[in-house]
């Protein structure tokens, strides 16, 4: 029991002042380094601290002084209790050449997971299509794959203005940030336990798989590769990956063959799935400009070989990419 | 069972609580936190139309660009910058922490701003409201998610006692031992509600007012029993006044 509050108050402000004062320093920034006595002090400084909240708690009007003394403690335990590593210094290079790749082979199962519930989706949309073609209406969300493949493939081969003139850098920004929009909305949904990130896969997967028949039924493979593939090799492995970080998140909640506490389950992967949705906004820049500045271009301005070419090519460094970039530092290490 | 308040027991034996926000307060700093989203888009438009005297192509392109890269950015970069606040937070005396009262990570910032998605269907944050609503720790799916937590933290204001008890002539203090007792066995919440109950005395009915002081009289009686010739003779509002007298004025 306190006695003399104000001598009590008079004592211990300085220490609580030399406490808040290596807060601040903490907090501001992220690279700084106690040495073992600064840290000794530190120490000392916080378990005092709380001794005298302690105290204060039998003192039944002064109110201000514990909760001043609660969020002083609060956030020296918070800095002493933390384990986790300190965020160091972005190194952009670093982070996407190693941490992305490493990061996506250690969650691969959730990325077949993603893969197989879109080519059920493909199936189930190419199905629907081959056994009713008059679904194409329900299928397609936009209107210009619902008409007929032959006659848009004729209009576009013989456009003799280029359709995008003037605003090709806007259309590109678009497509960035709607696929990023999309990309982060697969990977919330996860929240659902997963079933949010099923369903946009799979409506994914249908979409693609109806537009992908409608066009070969058509005779318009050709067409449809080339026009398909050069910036669909990397956007759809995009929207993969941020299924992948979805159905890693609806796993961690289900907690299947896990005993630890939802909470360290949540925080095991946290890392992991913001490292998964950032290399995807990275790889959609990509995208989205290779969908406005070639993709959108066909026969006779640009041969179906080459697009088919660069796709194929771009597809192969992605799988390279991602199955073995970040390894050899990590046997170094 | 729902609280507004997380209590943290350290490994030393120290328990602090932390005052949870509620979806309403939440929902008031959230619009600010629009309003400066929007306040900022407009002033960047308007920087980046001036692009458009080289190309009205690349001007719109930056102007879809810096619009998401507001909306998406904004509540991730102030949160880290001003360690879990934005201003809509700062404003009204909010603050993302830890869920276990631990730093803050970068990652779970992100999390926390990217749920949003979720959280703000189908408008208004409508499943993020009903989350609060219904979780124990008024946590909406992105808080869940990403372990966190949003308290707030009121500022207090100093009150000037002098006036509320001026010129009153205050018998307990004949009696030091018991003063200490009382401080010591009421709780900083009952020693408020007495504070409360004086300054808000005028807005009582009347009736009212006699029944509260002769209620609030009889429980402190019960804790502390001052004898009869420092009590003889003064109301129970008097007597309530000179409680609170012991417990909030500083004695040097």
């Amino acid at each position: 029991m306190i006695i003399d509050l104000n001598k009590f108050v008079t004592e211990e402000r300085p220490h609580w002042n030399a406490l808040d004062e290596i807060l601040a320093r903490l907090e501001e920034d992220p690279g700084y380094r106690l040495d073992l006595d600064q840290a000794r002090r530190f120490h000392y400084l916080y378990e005092r601290a709380s001794a005298d909240l302690a105290k204060i708690a039998t003192f039944s009007s002064e109110l201000e002084i514990r909760r001043y003394l609660e969020s002083l403690v609060a956030r020296a335990y918070g800095e002493i209790h933390e384990t986790r590593k300190r965020p160091h210094r972005f190194a952009p290079v670093e982070w996407f050449f190693q941490t992305f790749p490493r990061t996506f082979r250690r969650q691969i199962n959730a990325f077949w997971l993603s893969l197989a519930v879109t080519l059920v989706g493909c199936a189930f949309g190419g199905a629907a299509i081959a056994l009713d073609p008059a679904a194409k209406e329900a299928l397609m969300p936009f209107s210009h794959l619902q008409g007929d493949p032959g006659e848009r493939v004729a209009r576009e081969e013989q456009a003799q203005e280029d359709r995008l003139s003037g605003r090709k850098a806007t259309f590109s920004s678009f497509l960035m940030t709607h696929n990023t929009k999309v990309s982060i909305l697969t990977l919330a949904m996860g929240i659902t336990w997963g079933v949010g990130t099923v369903i946009l896969l799979f409506y994914n997967g249908v979409i693609l798989g109806a537009v992908s028949l409608d066009y070969i039924l058509a005779g318009k493979t050709a067409f449809l590769v080339g026009w398909l593939l050069p910036h669909g090799a990397v956007e759809i492995p995009s929207i993969l990956i941020a299924g992948q970080a979805g159905l890693l998140l609806g796993r961690t909640l289900i907690g299947r063959d896990d005993r630890q506490p939802l909470q360290l389950r949540l925080r095991g992967i946290s890392r992991d799935l913001v490292t998964l949705i950032t290399g995807v906004a990275v790889l959609l820049v990509w995208a989205g400009f290779i969908e406005s500045f070639l993709s959108q271009y066909h026969e006779p301005v640009i041969p179906y070989s080459i697009k088919i070419g660069f796709g194929v090519v771009e597809i192969t460094l992605l799988a390279v990419f991602l199955a073995r970039s970040g390894r050899k530092e990590k046997n170094e290490n | 069972m729902k609280t507004n308040s997380l209590l943290i027991k350290t490994p030393e034996g120290i328990v602090f609580s932390l005052m949870l926000a509620g979806p309403v307060t939440r929902f008031l700093a959230w619009t600010v936190d629009l309003a400066c989203i929007s306040a900022m888009t407009t002033a960047a438009s308007i920087a980046v139309s001036l692009l458009g005297l080289i190309s009205s192509d690349f001007a719109w392109a930056m102007m879809v660009l810096v619009f998401f890269a507001i909306s998406i950015g904004y509540g991730m970069l102030t949160e880290w910058l001003w360690r879990g606040q934005t201003l809509g937070k700062r404003l009204l005396h909010l603050r993302v922490m830890d869920e276990q009262g631990l730093r803050l990570q970068p990652s779970q910032i992100v999390i926390r701003n990217l749920l949003r998605f979720v959280d703000s269907l189908p408008a208004f944050y409508l499943v993020g409201g009903i989350a609060c609503l219904s979780s124990r720790r008024s946590q909406r799916l992105g808080d869940f998610a990403a372990n966190t937590i949003v308290i707030r933290h009121p500022q207090i204001a100093k009150l000037d006692l002098d006036q509320l008890l001026a010129g009153k002539f205050n018998s307990f203090l004949k009696h030091p031992h018991l003063a200490a007792r009382l401080r010591q066995n009421v709780s900083p919440q009952t020693a408020g509600v007495a504070l409360q109950a004086l300054l808000r005395r005028e807005d009582l009915d009347p009736v009212a007012r006699v029944e509260l002081f002769s209620e609030m009289t009889s429980f402190f009686r019960s804790l502390v029993e001052f004898p009869p010739e420092a009590t003889e003779g003064i109301s129970d509002e008097q007597y309530i006044r000179n409680i609170v007298d012991i417990l909030f004025r500083d004695k040097t």
